[in-house]
């Protein structure tokens, strides 16, 4: 895939009287990529996006696309097509209309113009529903006539403003599947906004997490699931144990860290790591904790006591005290081996992969 | 054995208790809406059908002759004058609506789309002007269009015409215009709510697909306020056609209109029967122009695409 830049976006602010929406972002998005915009609400997505698709203007700083700077360039007259979290499909329109809406203005001929409705109905599995009413559809499938209606527009970049987060859990499941395909099927840079942390890592190429107007940490998923660079990333992707360190040597990349429990480690330096008295944090993901059953040793263990267990089905949830942790550390251990069966106040070992341990701003 | 027979024995019993919450909820359902209906019949059913019967009547000076005749009907729809005037009521009625509606959508539009915080103010200033007797304004409009009135002065005063003109009062066009004048807010209100319900997400997406401010207007706001539209016709065009005042103040010898005939036939005339043969038939005409004109907006509606 090349490496070309799509979208570049400087040091853009949005202010709301003395609140700034957007506190002087700078992200680059590279063509045909998936990229999401991940964050609690009200933390700027839907600004940023609204911003790129030309319904917003930034307070200060620039925003281009394909090399274009989109300053003073009106919504209707840039590259880019959006997906409304509404949907907003036309009520007064059929399925074929609104699909075709976009397509009118350009004169294409009818034929060129029912065989593009055609090509995108099809995109979107909605072949044959051409003629059925705006408002005849069911949630699945007005979202996909929405989408259908941007992508026959074949913009440079799609903007999808949590497209999914009016479907029922198995409906989303599908679409994420499916919205995922359809983006490598057709190439164009898609940009997601989304507040569910599954839907990122699951579809994206790369994901920008954000909080208050800024963005913390821009990453694939599997770095940015793996090495969050501060607590509040950690946490928002998922249950994460946080554990008191203390810093014992601190250089370029890398530092080591003592806790009482996992000894010393080495590990990488986060980019935002801001060094605060001697103190650090070193996290764990909850499924990195292996429990060792009877007599299995391991390389790296740590001993502790079960104080609570949660029963989910295919997983159980145990929370183990550790001596010397300020808090108790959670695991989630499938349920092959009769995890569920052990008893609240056992006494319990966990073995951990020294790699799986990161250093934490915070 | 016995628990399926306990089963069918306890259905009965089941229905006995719904059944007379159904009836109580049916008669409460009556007694809510009697005022209502008793009103109706009161205010609406019995002068309608006494209108419909009189016009089958026939006047003997003082006295009316109840049996049944179309003479009245034969009359009203083939006596030149009637048929002017009716044909003069509508054509003014239709003019008027089509007036009201082009003043009253930008307005209606301005504060629905840019009114801000401050619709609901915008609303109240556009109705201060109604606060004043119906009359006052039909003679202010007298003040403004008569030979010694505002226009002819300013017209003179910018040198455009030599000396006062009396073209503007008593005709039609001062009929409409007063009329115009009149309806506009009432077409206002019904406009403004149709497009305050118009979902804003709608006129981005149409942006978003490349339309600009003129297209997207037409495209997507215009049909989408069409029942708007639609009722502020209906409001402005079946009362106009029955107006009697404002013909008779500004209208002269031209404005006049089907209501003034009626007027005669009920007053001076006094010929109730075929006054309300014209009645009926005014009401039965409105009611088809009424009906073609919703079927015209809702297919122009449709034909925008
Ligand atoms: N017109 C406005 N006036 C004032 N503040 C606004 C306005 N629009 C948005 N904001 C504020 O800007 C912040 C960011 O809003 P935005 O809609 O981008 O959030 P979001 O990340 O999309 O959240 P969500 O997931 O809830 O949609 C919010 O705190 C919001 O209150
Ligand atoms: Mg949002």
């Amino acid at each position: 895939m090349p490496e070309r830049s799509m979208i570049e976006i400087s040091r853009v602010t949005r202010s709301y009287g003395a609140f700034k929406a957007l506190d002087e972002t700078s992200l680059t998005i590279r063509e045909g990529e998936f990229f999401s915009l991940l964050g609690p609400s009200g933390c700027g997505k839907t600004t940023l996006l609204r911003m790129i698709a030309g319904f917003d203007t930034p307070t200060s700083g620039s925003i281009s696309v394909d090399g274009q700077p989109m300053d003073g360039i009106p919504a209707n007259r840039r590259p880019t097509n959006m997906v409304f979290q509404s949907y907003a499909i036309f009520p007064h329109l059929n399925v074929e209309q609104n699909v075709c809406y976009g397509l009118k203005r350009l004169r294409l001929g009818a034929d060129e113009e029912k065989r593009r409705v055609e090509e995108a109905l099809s995109q979107v599995s909605l072949t044959g529903l051409g003629k059925r009413g705006a408002t005849e559809l069911s949630g699945g499938q007005r979202q996909r006539v929405a989408l259908a209606r941007a992508l026959v527009m074949r913009p440079k970049v799609l903007l999808l403003d949590e497209p999914l987060s009016a479907l029922d859990k198995k409906l989303r499941e599908q679409m994420q599947v499916e919205l995922r395909r359809l983006q490598q099927a057709v190439g164009i840079t898609f940009i997601l906004v989304t507040h569910d942390q599954y839907e990122a890592l699951a579809m994206s190429d790369r994901i920008a997490v954000m909080f208050g107007g800024k963005i913390a940490q821009v990453a694939s998923p599997k770095e940015i699931y793996q090495r969050p660079v501060n607590c509040q990333v950690a946490d928002f992707l998922g249950g994460m144990n946080f554990v008191k360190a203390e810093i014992v040597e601190e250089n370029g990349a890398s530092m080591i860290l003592d806790t009482p429990g996992f000894g010393r480690v080495k590990t990488d330096k986060p980019a935002a790591f801001v060094r605060n008295g001697k103190g650090a944090t070193l996290g764990i993901r909850p499924e990195r904790l292996r429990v060792l059953w009877d007599d299995a040793t391991d390389k790296y263990e740590v001993a502790g006591k079960v104080v609570d267990r949660h029963y989910f089905g295919e997983i159980t949830h145990l929370v183990i005290e550790i001596p010397g942790f300020d808090k108790p550390l959670s695991v989630t251990e499938t349920n092959n081996f009769g995890a569920d069966d052990i008893p609240v106040g056992a006494p319990i070992r966990l073995a951990y992969d020294p790699d799986a341990l990161v250093a934490l701003a915070d | 054995m016995t628990a399926p027979a306990e089963g069918i024995a306890a259905l009965p019993v089941v229905r006995k208790q719904r059944n007379p919450v159904l009836q109580s909820e049916a008669a409460r359902g009556l007694g809510l809406i009697s005022p209502t209906f008793i009103y109706a019949v009161i205010f609406l059913v019995i002068p309608i059908v006494l209108v419909i019967a009189n016009s089958f009547w026939t006047q003997n000076y003082l006295t009316i002759d109840r049996t049944f005749t179309l003479e009245n009907y034969r009359i009203a729809l083939t006596d030149p004058i009637y048929r002017d005037l009716l044909m003069r009521s509508l054509w003014i009625s239709l003019l008027v609506s089509f007036f009201t509606v082009v003043l009253a959508y930008p307005i209606a539009f301005f504060i629905s789309f840019h009114g801000g915080k401050h619709k609901g103010l915008w609303l109240f200033l556009i109705t201060i002007p109604f606060w004043t007797s119906y009359l006052l304004r039909v003679m202010s409009w007298k003040v403004i269009l008569g030979y010694n009135g505002v226009l002819n002065a300013t017209l003179m005063g910018l040198g455009i015409t030599n000396g006062p003109s009396d073209a503007f009062l008593y005709n039609t066009s001062a009929v409409v215009i007063t009329l115009t004048h009149a309806w506009a807010t009432f077409a206002v209100l019904p406009i403004f709510v149709s497009l305050e319900k118009i979902d804003r997400s709608l006129v981005e997406a149409a942006t978003d697909l490349g339309d600009g401010p003129l297209r997207r207007f037409l495209r997507i706001t215009l049909p989408l306020s069409a029942p708007g539209i639609i009722s502020a016709t209906l409001i402005v065009m079946i009362p106009t056609v029955g107006d009697f005042v404002t013909p008779r103040l500004v209208g002269g010898k031209d404005g006049v209109m089907i209501a003034n005939a009626i007027q005669a036939q009920f007053g001076k005339a006094a010929n109730w029967p075929l006054g309300a043969a014209l009645s009926v038939t005014t009401m039965a005409v409105v009611t088809a122009m009424a009906a073609s004109v919703v079927l015209v907006i809702r297919m122009a509606a449709r034909r925008i695409r």
